[in-house]
């Protein structure tokens, strides 16, 4: 098996591990993970907030020195953190804006003719490509520091405490436990598949391979819901939320989420002064 | 299709709550009504579902990829309303777990992939007899209905991106997404419109034949009073 079978299993098999690393870490020593989680999230929405403003490549790279100061305090490794963000979206976001440096005003960088074409590599696009590129990386490094360092049930519980309606809440809790059995069930077909299979097959086997997979997802998946169903029923489930630990933010909470608002704004206000 | 943070000014992102923030309130009060017993774990699996569908890739003819949402598919099979919320929560968990889409831009991510890919696709799938008790029609009318759905929903994120160098420039430099109308909005319809609207179309098919084989009834051909 080979091509893009073998990336999507390797890419489920990588999303279950991490999220089981995530859960560990959560849980672990840190200053982050001691915060409460309504101040991490107003934290967390101020910071991305003031990094979807900046427009200064100096500030955003003094924006993520404090994301890093912050991962480091939270004894987040570095060698996951900064990895594990910096070679997803943000790679891809380098790869999407190159293009743009070829369409960009002068000065240019380089000039090159090819027969009736004329490349030309713009300095002023470069620079917006950099900003691109490092906006997107704080913004990301930000959302992954947030997950890093708060177990899911305390994120669940942060948002009903900013009232985001129950049946979003419901379904996010359940939703969450079923998206690690799917993950699961379909990691062991491609595994399954991949033990079976001695040599390469083209595009079309594999289309209608995953087209009957999905089928055969889909049924165990229904089985499944009509035994949670049946054993929520079971428990005393009527369809009423019901949160059972109560938040409360204490001095330290308050200092970390205005402390973390005059960072944003001092950023906002420095990327201007050197814009 | 989805935007990380970043490509969209903050503006824009927590702008487009505007639309997306009264869809939620309008789905969960639905919801409050309609959603009892067995549709609650019916809707989180097919939520989990989406979120499994969209990290499957399937390659296409000339070298790309793309993948599938079940937007449409949910629609049919728990609602309209139950769509926004599953959609929405498959989007949320992406974007929290996998940084598959920004946090800041989930609201205008739901926006396309959870408002107007169920909200349309399932008004095309009624308008084009998903009512109707021949099983054949309706299958038609889910496929066709899921490949317009989805192509909308690619034309809207074209749309957002070349917006972008048109209202936020600093000097002669865009901010954010650089590429204007007349690119994006290309580049997402023939991606889309030869590539993953098929495929949209075609899981929306084969789930609704399998649901009806499970015997959930599509949710136009069920009692409307809660």
């Amino acid at each position: 098996m080979s091509g893009w079978l073998e990336r999507t299993a390797a890419g489920i098999a990588g999303s279950v591990e991490r999220a089981v690393f995530t859960e560990e870490h959560a849980r672990g020593p840190g200053w982050l993970q001691r915060v409460d989680p309504r101040a991490k999230l107003g934290m967390f929405l101020v910071a991305v907030l003031a990094a979807g403003f900046l427009t200064s490549l100096p500030a955003l790279l003094a924006l993520y020195a404090v994301v890093l100061a912050a991962a480091r305090a939270s004894r987040t490794p570095f060698g996951l953190f900064v990895p594990r963000v910096w070679a997803g979206i943000p790679l891809f976001a380098g790869i999407v804006v190159v293009p743009s440096l070829l369409l960009g005003r002068p000065p240019y960088l380089f000039s090159q003719r090819l027969g009736p074409l004329t490349l030309a590599l713009s300095i002023p696009a470069a620079a917006a490509a950099l900003v691109f590129v490092a906006r997107v990386g704080v913004s990301v490094s930000l959302a992954a520091l947030l997950v890093l360092t708060t177990p899911w049930a305390d994120l669940l519980r942060s948002l009903h405490a900013v009232r985001v309606p129950p049946v979003f809440v419901l379904v996010l809790s359940m939703t969450y436990r079923y998206v690690f059995l799917l993950l699961h069930t379909l990691s062991g077909m491609l595994e399954a598949r991949r033990s079976r299979v001695v040599a390469p097959t083209g595009g079309r086997e594999q289309r209608a391979w995953i087209a009957g997979g999905v089928a055969v997802l889909m049924n165990r998946s229904f089985q499944l819901g009509s035994d949670v169903y049946a054993a929520m029923l079971a428990r005393g489930f009527t369809g009423e939320v019901r949160i059972h630990r109560r938040l409360s933010m204490r001095g330290a909470d308050w200092l970390a989420l205005a402390g973390t608002a005059a960072v944003g704004a001092a950023a906002v206000a420095a990327g201007r002064l050197l814009a | 299709m989805h935007i990380p943070d970043g490509y969209l000014s903050p503006l824009f992102s927590v702008g487009s709550g505007a639309v997306t923030v009264p869809a939620w309130s309008i789905a969960a009060a639905r919801l409050r009504r309609s959603l009892r017993g067995r549709s609650v774990p019916l809707l989180a699996l097919l939520s989990a579902f989406s979120f499994a569908l969209m990290l499957v890739s399937f390659p296409v003819p000339g070298g790309t990829s793309a993948h599938a949402v079940g937007g449409t598919l949910i629609a049919i099979a728990v609602g309209p309303w139950a769509a926004v919320v599953g959609v929405s929560v498959a989007l949320v968990l992406q974007a929290l777990f996998l940084g598959d889409g920004g946090v800041l831009a989930i609201p205008v991510n739901c926006l396309n992939l959870a408002v107007v890919l169920p909200l349309l696709g399932f008004a095309m799938y009624r308008l084009a007899g998903g009512s109707r008790p021949d099983r054949r029609r309706r299958l038609w009318a889910a496929g066709a209905s899921a490949y317009v759905g989805i192509t909308a929903a690619a034309l809207a994120v074209g749309v957002e991106l070349g917006l972008q160098p048109l209202l936020f420039r600093a000097g002669a430099q865009p901010v954010y997404a650089p590429y204007t109308i007349g690119q994006a909005v290309p580049v997402m319809l023939v991606s889309h419109a030869l590539g993953a609207s098929f495929v949209e179309a075609a899981v929306t098919v084969l789930g609704l034949v399998y649901l009806e084989r499970l015997g959930v009834r599509p949710f136009t051909m069920r009692d409307p009073s809660p």
